[in-house]
């Protein structure tokens, strides 16, 4: 076992982890941050992604050890100040971007790390950013839509407008 | 312009803001104190005599709290089986008994050996690998035409075959379609498979289980669609616990599509052992473990015949299906290939004389059973493939040929046991016109041809029975349950309501459209509404959420509910006005006596019912509470047309959906912009099916397919933006919103339109000799068919 430090969405924590102790179990077991999920064992899915060090990593990739010292942000850090939703969350709830919610944590940090590389993406762009991405409830049309609309993009209402 | 609250608005979701913060509470969230964690050891072959099952050196490694095997089960029931189907002989189906850990035999991949418990997941882990198994590999049955020819290894030594089976329906229409099909002016004939898939929904299951000494009481925490269901099965059959003791919890569920409906033994297990180890006991399955233990969908084999008469009437359809059952018999899965899928047979067309047979099967694989849409895909991919290869043998346009075949006159009772009661088959066939512009088809074709891809438009109809189920009827059919559905609107004093209701939501976002419903009712905000689901301990007996089934049925028990609620409200509010009962009148959350300006708050009249100073005592009870139950008269009948464009490329075979457009008509809309979710999900589910997955196995029974590295989940650039359309309505008839259900059109739907799309493509191209390729249509299957 052995001791790792790291900051969480700004708080300093620490813990005893053993060497194949994955960054993703020492968030939902060692530290109850049961926002970021786990949704396959082959780093396929995507449920996972937070950020480390401002980059968008699947946190079953990683051993918590390697994340001794780094900055992690998850979707519990992802939300403004006051609590309120940020710019990407409202737009996924303004455009129904989720269903039954459980790739929703993963695909929100995938967004927030998209659009601070490409502030505005094509819709092409989205798609292709969201390959380690899988979600099995939206058909990914209004995950898309909401995502661009995070951008400042006009995108189409629901067809019943 | 849509409502901006109530029935008919896009409200935004509630639930939203826990998912989207991180704060949702999924069962693998809860950690009950002191829990210890099973694995559960699983055969990694197809079919084997267990000679023996060494746990010495396993228990005895770190952490390792107790081992169990199928020994430590003999006195525990069988996993049951909720449907019994009657085979065309009258004779009931054989139903194999379902071990909770393999007795005597393992029977499928991923079939559960022994069970380690650990104070650790990875303790578990560790030690299951020092299990020495002793197995005495047996031939694997795999194929299930082989499966049931003569002298094949038996799944099962004590059933006399791998039948499961031998249905016919209508049997009694068996030699009048022969007949017709005999005299017919011509007849169209497809073989085809509908392919294995596994539902994958993105949470894997979970189960917790925990016991109390102090009360006898049992708590199962589990990934569920229906947690009464997993009580009453769990509770009377598998372990004598009765309901009063055994308290089941399904809090948020991260998706379902059916694999979440059934009864499996990881739930049997943990509520079992919690009680032996007096430890709570939790199982987290793997995605890997999924594939291999979550029920499977879909995998029929089929022969389809459609008969015409000169003028290009439907005369006669008759099928022969395998449908694979798997290794066990899985909650409903003898419902699925039947009674799901035979009486769906005549789709949207008059169709007069209609024979279905469907064998199904025991094979060495995972069970099989309902997946989004549940025998209903199955049978619109048959009929609307069928429909189109024989528009194309008949030189006619494959739209045309549906009209002129539509069923136009409703109700319609089919000739395979079904009444529709409404439906507009040309008006949503209309709606799709207008959308698809099918007029620029040739322009958009012209452009393919110019990047050098062909291009193909695929179009069909479908039908689906929905709003599952009257029980009177089911119980007829071999339903071993009733298939209602419950909610109690309790009304607290100061007027905010709370609906505890027996569906579930796993996604399909009840909490927000439910609340619209009984808001709109009494005319009072939305947020004034709280719907509960999910907890056996405080919600009404209900059957849960599957079969597009949740407003259909739960829906029309919350209005039943709210009705009586209403009834008794207005009760108080004609004392308080000292008016006659039959003169109040309730809208926007008031309450007035018709003809006058007199009035009272909603709030005014549910504070009198708990605080009952001036009150008709001597006539209704204080309090403000009901419960309804509500069994439907009949399915819905959800029904729609959808359209296909796709390109394909020469070189590669590579298909790409360029344009899909679905136009359904689901009857009256409460949520328009959660209608839209559902098709959007369920098309890309369907387009899954049509081009990217299948579940495989080999010849020995090896699972091919067992992870994300194998199986083909549609992701985000495999599907283009969908163009939908819900505006042809012909409201339900026989429920009180009028409404049919959307949950499953999508996945039902689109399959046919796809692959009608790509034969599309590869005529126009001059592969005249290409009537059919079975999904999924991977650039390698499409690539052969050309060359």
């Amino acid at each position: 076992m052995t001791n790792v430090t790291m900051k969480i969405n700004g708080r300093e924590v620490s813990g005893e982890v053993e060497g194949r102790t994955l960054l993703v179990d020492f968030l939902r077991s060692g530290q109850g941050m049961t926002g970021t999920h786990v949704g396959c064992d082959t780093s396929q899915c995507g449920a996972c992604v937070v950020h480390v060090n401002g980059a968008a990593v699947k946190s079953c990739t990683m051993f918590a050890g390697e994340a001794d010292g780094a900055e992690v942000t998850t979707i519990e850090g992802m939300a403004n100040a006051d609590g309120s939703l940020s710019t990407i969350q409202q737009a996924f709830q303004d455009h129904h971007g989720l269903q039954c919610g459980f790739c929703t944590p993963g695909m929100v940090m995938s967004a927030a790390a998209l659009l601070k590389e490409n502030p505005t993406p094509t819709e092409a762009e989205v798609r292709a950013y969201l390959e380690g991405n899988i979600c099995r409830c939206t058909g990914y049309h209004n995950i898309v839509k909401a995502i661009m609309a995070a951008s400042g993009q006009e995108v189409a209402p629901i067809a019943a407008e | 312009m849509p409502k901006d609250s109530g029935i008919g608005a896009a409200s935004k979701r509630r639930e939203d803001v826990r998912f989207l913060t991180g704060n949702g509470r999924y069962t693998d969230d809860i950690n009950v104190n002191g829990q210890a964690y099973v694995h559960f050891l699983r055969s990694d072959v197809a079919h084997a005599k267990i000679n023996g099952i060494n746990t010495e050196a396993a228990a005895a490694m770190p952490g390792v709290v107790r081992i169990f095997t199928g020994a430590d089960f003999e006195g525990v029931g069988s996993i049951p089986c909720g449907w019994q189907v009657t085979d065309r002989h009258g004779a009931p189906m054989q139903e194999p008994a379902h071990p909770v850990l393999a007795q005597g035999k393992v029977r499928h991949v991923g079939d559960p050996i022994a069970a380690v418990v650990a104070d650790s997941p990875a303790q578990a882990r560790d030690a299951a690998e020092a299990i020495e198994l002793d197995l005495e590999e047996l031939p694997a049955v795999i194929d299930m035409k082989a499966a049931v020819a003569d002298g094949a290894t038996k799944v099962h030594d004590d059933l006399t075959s791998n039948l499961c089976y031998d249905w016919g329906f209508v049997e009694d229409n068996r030699e009048a379609v022969d007949e017709a099909i005999k005299n017919a002016a011509h007849v169209t004939t497809l073989e085809l498979v509908n392919n294995r898939l596994v539902a994958n929904p993105m949470e894997p299951r979970v189960a917790v289980g925990d016991y109390s000494f102090a009360t006898d009481e049992h708590t199962l925490y589990t990934t569920s669609q229906n947690p009464h269901v997993i009580r009453l099965l769990m509770g009377a059959f598998v372990l004598g616990i009765p309901e009063h003791k055994l308290r089941v919890v399904a809090p948020d569920v991260g998706g379902g599509f059916g694999t979440k409906i059934f009864h499996y033994a990881e739930e049997a297990f943990v509520t079992f052992a919690a009680k032996q180890l007096r430890r709570p006991v939790k199982w987290t399955c793997s995605r890997s473990e999924a594939f291999m233990s979550d029920a499977h969908g879909r995998d029929h084999v089929t022969k389809i015949e459609l008969a015409l008469d000169a003028d290009n009437n439907f005369t006669a359809l008759r099928t022969e299906t395998y449908a694979n059952m798997g290794a066990y018999l899985s909650t409903f899965a003898p419902s699925v290939p039947t009674w799901l899928h035979g009486t769906l047979m005549a789709g949207n067309y008059k169709t007069p004389l209609i024979y279905v047979n469907v064998k199904a099967v025991f094979t060495n694989t995972v069970p099989v059973d309902a997946y989004r849409g549940a025998g209903r895909p199955e049978a619109t991919f048959q009929l609307e493939r069928v429909v189109d290869k024989a528009a194309r043998e008949l030189g006619v346009d494959p739209i045309e040929l549906r009209k002129q075949n539509f069923i136009t006159e409703f109700p319609y009772a089919t000739p395979v046991a079904v009444e529709y009661d409404t439906g507009d088959y040309n008006g949503t066939m209309d709606a799709l016109e207008k959308m698809a512009d099918f007029a620029g088809f040739d322009a958009r074709l012209a452009e393919s041809k110019a990047k050098g891809k062909l291009r193909g438009l695929g179009v069909n109809c479908y039908i689906e029975a929905c709003g599952i189920a009257p029980s009177a009827l089911v119980g007829q059919l071999g339903a071993r349950a009733g298939l209602y559905e419950s909610a109690t609107v309790r009304v607290n004093a100061t007027g905010g309501l709370v609906v505890m209701t027996g569906s579930h939501s796993h996604g399909q976002g009840h909490e927000t459209s439910f609340a619209q419903v009984v808001a709109d009712m009494i005319g009072i905000d939305e947020n004034m509404v709280e719907i509960v689901h999910g907890d056996t301990a405080n919600t009404p007996m209900g059957m849960g959420t599957y079969g597009s089934r949740s407003l259909a049925v739960g829906g029309s028990a919350m209005v039943r509910a709210t009705e009586k609620i209403i009834a008794k409200a207005k009760k108080i509010a004609a004392h308080l006005m000292e008016a006659a009962d039959g003169d109040i009148e309730l809208k926007d959350g008031q309450f007035t006596v018709a003809g006058t300006d007199k009035s009272v708050a909603w709030g005014d009249v549910t504070l009198a019912a708990y605080v009952p100073h001036n009150y008709p005592l001597e006539e209704i009870e204080p309090g403000l509470e009901e419960t309804a139950f509500y069994d439907p008269a009949n399915f819905t009948y959800p029904a729609g047309a959808y359209a296909c464009e796709v390109e394909v490329d020469p070189e590669t075979g590579k298909v790409t959906i360029e344009r899909f457009a679905a136009a359904d008509d689901f009857g009256n809309v409460v949520n328009p912009m959660i209608v839209e979710g559902q098709v959007h999900g369920g098309l890309a589910q369907g387009i899954g099916q049509a081009l990217l997955e299948n579940c495989a196995y080999d010849e020995d029974g090896q699972l091919i397919s067992g992870s994300y590295m194998d199986y083909a989940m549609p992701r985000a650039d495999d599907v283009p933006m969908f163009q939908v359309d819900h505006s042809s309505q012909t409201p339900c008839t026989h429920n009180p919103l009028g409404v049919k259900g959307c949950g499953e059109a999508g996945a039902i739907g689109s399959p046919p339109s796809v692959v009608n799309a790509v034969v599309d493509a590869l005529q126009r191209a001059g592969h005249t000799d290409v009537t059919h390729i079975d999904m999924p249509l991977t650039p390698g299957r499409v690539w052969s068919a050309m060359n």
